[in-house]
Order: structure tokens, then C-alpha cells, then sequence
């Protein structure tokens, strides 16, 4: 399998995971089994994460709040970036964390069910580890777009129905 | 005052659109999933609209020269240069029309006197046909056939030619069919043209739309390119229909005859879609691909679901279009769509609203989203299973 045909097979899923191995195979002219084989080996070898589904939980009437946090870690010997992440990450309210460059370490997106939660996590969940220097708390007040979905878009099929 | 009876003969008796017929049917149809579409499912990449945004921000509302934006035509040259080795004087051989569709009234208009005949493949594009009559000429309907891949065949065209035959008219890739031609295909034609001192007019818009081949212009041909007015442009490639951009390119006597016809009928093409176009190929490239990328997928899935309910279709490498055939439903193609419509819910065009060659056949477009092709192909094969 080339190159091409991997990372095809890989962007179908990531835009569209309720596609089958069957369609998919059809859809890259390629045999059945050695797309399904594709599949559960970048499954197992945890290429492929998960399978799952983008929902605006606030349009399902769903309390949702979110903050972004920069996180400025005290680097210590032997402890590193890594492993502050991980004490951080475990923790199930965190949706994600990236370390970054520039004026604060890591970024923390967390999610929870009100302001309160959130402000409670921050303060004593995160700012209490011992090498977080300091915190700045960004409340979300709106999404617009997550990973690559406008959550309300206006661009709808306008097209007449049928023409030449 | 009877003022049916004051419309120009001409026009009053050339034939009803098919199209317009399955159109005013979908419209009064609800919950209906379209295969009936000629025209990309994707709007127009970002950056193309963004930058026609950016151009009425700086003041571009005039008009522009007739022949089109100079920048433009030069954008246009380097890109049939560099995609198809076809070269263009952008001052004399260059012009940017309302659409290829304007670019066929124009070269009709120009080159049909009255009598010519025109070769047309049948089934095609639908305003070829009108445009001659409108011309004055006669159109002359060369059939294309399934078992021949609705390729055009050569020796068909040849006995079809009379002393009154000027033009031959080529579509390929085609709508309705998704045939294409080879190099070695096009060349055989070529070679009746030359024998029989024919123009070509080679409407080109699919071209980037070829999987598996790579595309070729019709005026790379060895001695075509000065007997080729070669139309092509925005809408299909780019997603841009509604934008109105196309392009002629054609020898210089063949290329100011048209841009005088232009001057007066139409002025010159709205400069927001030419400010759009030029965005499109100075950075479309990538955008462009995936579009293709997609549509090339969904082709290959569309054909496997025909073949798999037992439906003979031929392979399109071309447009976004697949024409199975339903014969062995015993229907005719306008029965099937209309039964198809009513009982599946699924709007498809019968293959007669191209041409009378299109009996038998049904045009279904895969310019729609998987999960509605997917839909759509289950509700067909539930339906055949009803016939
Ligand atoms: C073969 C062919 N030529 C020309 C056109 C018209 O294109 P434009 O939007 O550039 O006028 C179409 C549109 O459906 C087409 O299918």
C-alpha cells in the first residue's frame, strides 16, 4: 500500500468514521481485506485513537462551561514538561493540553459543568501542584469553530435541484 | 394583441429543456435526494471568496476591457500552458466570457452560416443543440454508444459528414456520460477533421476533472490548435458556477470575431468573478485537488453500487457524472426518473433530456456528500427491486 493510499484511508475516517472498510475500499479501488487490515493495525498501534463524534453540547441543552488555561510550570531537575502534563492530564475534567512556546508552558482546556467548577479545579487541583509557578484562567464565552467544524454554519446547499 | 404569435419563429419552435421538465416535477416533490445536479456540491473554496471580497473593498466595479482583465488572460495563458502545452497570444487569442456557456453562443454565432451543418456527439452538454439552431445552422446529432465507452467514433462522424458540415463540436470529458478521449482517440479524430477541413469548438470545462488519465486539450494536437476554438473555465474545476467565468481561446480572426459579438451583446464578464478567477489559479492548486480527490472516490462508489444492484454502467473517468443503463427495466429513461422520483424519492435525469442517444440511461451526479450517495443508492436499489 503507498503512502498516498494510507493517508486517504486515514483522512476518509477522519472526516467521515461511520464509513465501513467496504466502502472505503470501493471508494480507493482497493481489495476488502487489505483496508481492514490497514485499519485494526493503525488501531492497535494507536495511530487510531478513537472514533468519535463532534457534538454542540450546548445545542443539546446541555450546561457545559470551558476555560483555556496558560499554565507556567517551575522547571525542576529531573522532573520534566512531561511529566508535569501527565499530573496534569489525568485528571478527567481536562479535555487537553499542549506545551507551547513562548510566554507560558502548558495549555489547558477544561470543561465542566459551571463557572464554580471550573474556578475550584484551577485552584485546587492545578494550582496546588508543586511545579506550577503560576495560572491564568481564560473563560470561554462562545465556540465558534472545534477541529475543523463551524458549529453554526450558514452555508447550506443552495443549489437548485436539478440543472444541466 | 397575440404576442405568442410575435416570438421570433426560431425561437418558438425550438424544442422544450428536458431539464426544465424534471425540474418543475422535483419541485413539487418533497423529502427528494438529488442525483440531478449539474454543478459542484462544494462552494467555493475560501480564499477564492475572500480575495473577490478583498477586490470590492479596493473599488473594482467597472467595467473591464472587453477581452477581460489583462492579468487575468495572462494567469489564463500560463495555465493552459503549463496543464495542457497549449500556447495563447493573451492580447489577440484570449478572452473571458459570462461561462463556457457564453463561449458556445459566441463561437456558433461567429463561425455558423446560414445551412452549416454542426456535428454534435450525442448525448451532450444540452445548449449546444439550440445554439446552432439559434445560429441559423442545423445541428447534426452524431450518436455515441455505450459499448464504445460514448466515446466519439470517428468513422461515425465521417459518414455523417456532407458538404454543408463546418463544425465539429467535442465535449469531453462529457456531461451526461463522463466519457472521455485519449490522446490517441482525439488524434483519430483529428484526422477526419483535417480530411475534411472541419473547425473543431472543443468545450474543455471537465478537463481538470479526469481521474486516472491525464487530460487532453484537443488543441495540442499536431495542425488542430488553429482549427480549435477551445472553450473552457471557472464553474466545474473551481466550484465557481455561480460566478459566471469562463474563457475562449482560439486563433485571432476566430477570437475578434467572437470579441465583437461580446462587445455588444454582453460588454465584458462582471469583474468580481474575473478578480475571483484570477485568485483561483494563482492559488487554487490545492484546493482544486481535493476536490478531484473526492469526487474520484465517490465516482468509484457510485459505479460499484450500480454494478452491485445489476445495473450495467460503464466507468466515467471523467466530470461527476455516472450514466447507467436501465435498460433491462424495461422503462424508458424518462418512466424510470419520473417512477423513481414519485416512489424512491430520488431525482435523477432521464438521459433523453441530453440528446435522443441518452435512451435507456439515467444521469446521476455524485456531486453530493457520501452520506447522501449512500441514501440515495439504497433507495434505488429498494425501488428496482419493485419493477
Ligand atoms: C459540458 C458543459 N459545458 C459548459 C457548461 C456551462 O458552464 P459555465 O458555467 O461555464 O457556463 C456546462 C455546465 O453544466 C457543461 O456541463
Amino acid at each position: 500500500m503507498t503512502e498516498t493510499t494510507r493517508r486517504s484511508i486515514l483522512a476518509i475516517l477522519a472526516e467521515n468514521n461511520r464509513l465501513a472498510p467496504e466502502d472505503i475500499a470501493t471508494m480507493l479501488g482497493l481489495p476488502i481485506d487489505e483496508v481492514a487490515r490497514f485499519i485494526s493495525e493503525m488501531e492497535e498501534s494507536k495511530v487510531i485513537l478513537k472514533y468519535n463524534t463532534l457534538i454542540n453540547w450546548e445545542k443539546a441543552g446541555e450546561e457545559m462551561v470551558a476555560a483555556l488555561i496558560d499554565v507556567k510550570v517551575q522547571p525542576q531537575r529531573e522532573v520534566g514538561f512531561d511529566t508535569v502534563a501527565e499530573r496534569i492530564y489525568r485528571f478527567p475534567q481536562v479535555q487537553s493540553v499542549y506545551l507551547m512556546s513562548g510566554g507560558y508552558d502548558l495549555s489547558v482546556l477544561i470543561e465542566g459543568k459551571s463557572m464554580k467548577d471550573v474556578a475550584l479545579f484551577v485552584a485546587e487541583k492545578l494550582a496546588t501542584l508543586e511545579f506550577v509557578q503560576s495560572t491564568a484562567t481564560h473563560f470561554v464565552l462562545k465556540k465558534y469553530k472545534q477541529d475543523g467544524v463551524i458549529f453554526e454554519d450558514k452555508e447550506e446547499d443552495r443549489r437548485l435541484m436539478v440543472s444541466p | 394583441m397575440n404576442s405568442a404569435e410575435l416570438v421570433s419563429p426560431v425561437v418558438r419552435d425550438l424544442p422544450p429543456s428536458g431539464i426544465r421538465k424534471f425540474f418543475d416535477l422535483v419541485a413539487e416533490s418533497k423529502g427528494i435526494i438529488s442525483l440531478g445536479v449539474g454543478e459542484p456540491d462544494f462552494v467555493t473554496p475560501w480564499h477564492i471568496r475572500e480575495a473577490s471580497m478583498y477586490s470590492l473593498e479596493k473599488g473594482y466595479t467597472m467595467y473591464t476591457s472587453n477581452h477581460g482583465l489583462l492579468e487575468l488572460r495572462e494567469e489564463i495563458a500560463k495555465y493552459l500552458n503549463r496543464r495542457f502545452g497549449v500556447s495563447y497570444d493573451v492580447r489577440r487569442e484570449l478572452m473571458v466570457t459570462v461561462g463556457a456557456s457564453e463561449g458556445v453562443d459566441l463561437a456558433m454565432r461567429a463561425l455558423v452560416c446560414p445551412g452549416d451543418e454542426v456535428l454534435i456527439p450525442d448525448p451532450s452538454f444540452v445548449s449546444y443543440m439550440p445554439c446552432v439552431t439559434l445560429a441559423g445552422g442545423k445541428a447534426v446529432m452524431v450518436p455515441t454508444i455505450a459499448e464504445e465507452e460514448f466515446k466519439l467514433n470517428p468513422k461515425t462522424v465521417e459518414s455523417m459528414i456532407t458538404p454543408r458540415a463546418k463544425i465539429l463540436m467535442l465535449s469531453y470529458p462529457n456531461n451526461p456520460t463522463g466519457a472521455i478521449m485519449t490522446a490517441a482517440e482525439l488524434k483519430a479524430i483529428a484526422e477526419v477533421v483535417e480530411r475534411n477541413n472541419l473547425i473543431v469548438i472543443s468545450d474543455e470545462i471537465y478537463a481538470e476533472l479526469t481521474y486516472g488519465e491525464k487530460p487532453v486539450s484537443f488543441a495540442s494536437l499536431p495542425g488542430m490548435r488553429d482549427r480549435t476554438v477551445l472553450l473552457s473555465g471557472f464553474s466545474k474545476a473551481f466550484a465557481m458556477t455561480g460566478w459566471r467565468i469562463g474563457y475562449v481561446a482560439a486563433n485571432p480572426d476566430f477570437l475578434a470575431a467572437m470579441v465583437k459579438i461580446h462587445q455588444y451583446g454582453i460588454m465584458c464578464a462582471p469583474v468580481m468573478g474575473q478578480m475571483a478567477a484570477l485568485e483561483a489559479l494563482r492559488n487554487g492548486e490545492a484546493e482544486m485537488q481535493r476536490m478531484v480527490n473526492t469526487y474520484d472516490q465517490r465516482r468509484r462508489f457510485v459505479v460499484n453500487s450500480f454494478r452491485e444492484m445489476g445495473l450495467d454502467c460503464f466507468e466515467p473517468r471523467g466530470a461527476f457524472y455516472a450514466f447507467p443503463s436501465i435498460k433491462r427495466t424495461g422503462l424508458s429513461s424518462e418512466e424510470f426518473s419520473e417512477k423513481l422520483l414519485h416512489q424512491a424519492k430520488v431525482a435523477v435525469v432521464p438521459g433523453t433530456a441530453f440528446g435522443p442517444s441518452g435512451e435507456g440511461h439515467i444521469r446521476c451526479s455524485y456531486a453530493c456528500s457520501m452520506d447522501q450517495l449512500k441514501e440515495a443508492l439504497k433507495r434505488i436499489k429498494t425501488f428496482l427491486a419493485t419493477l
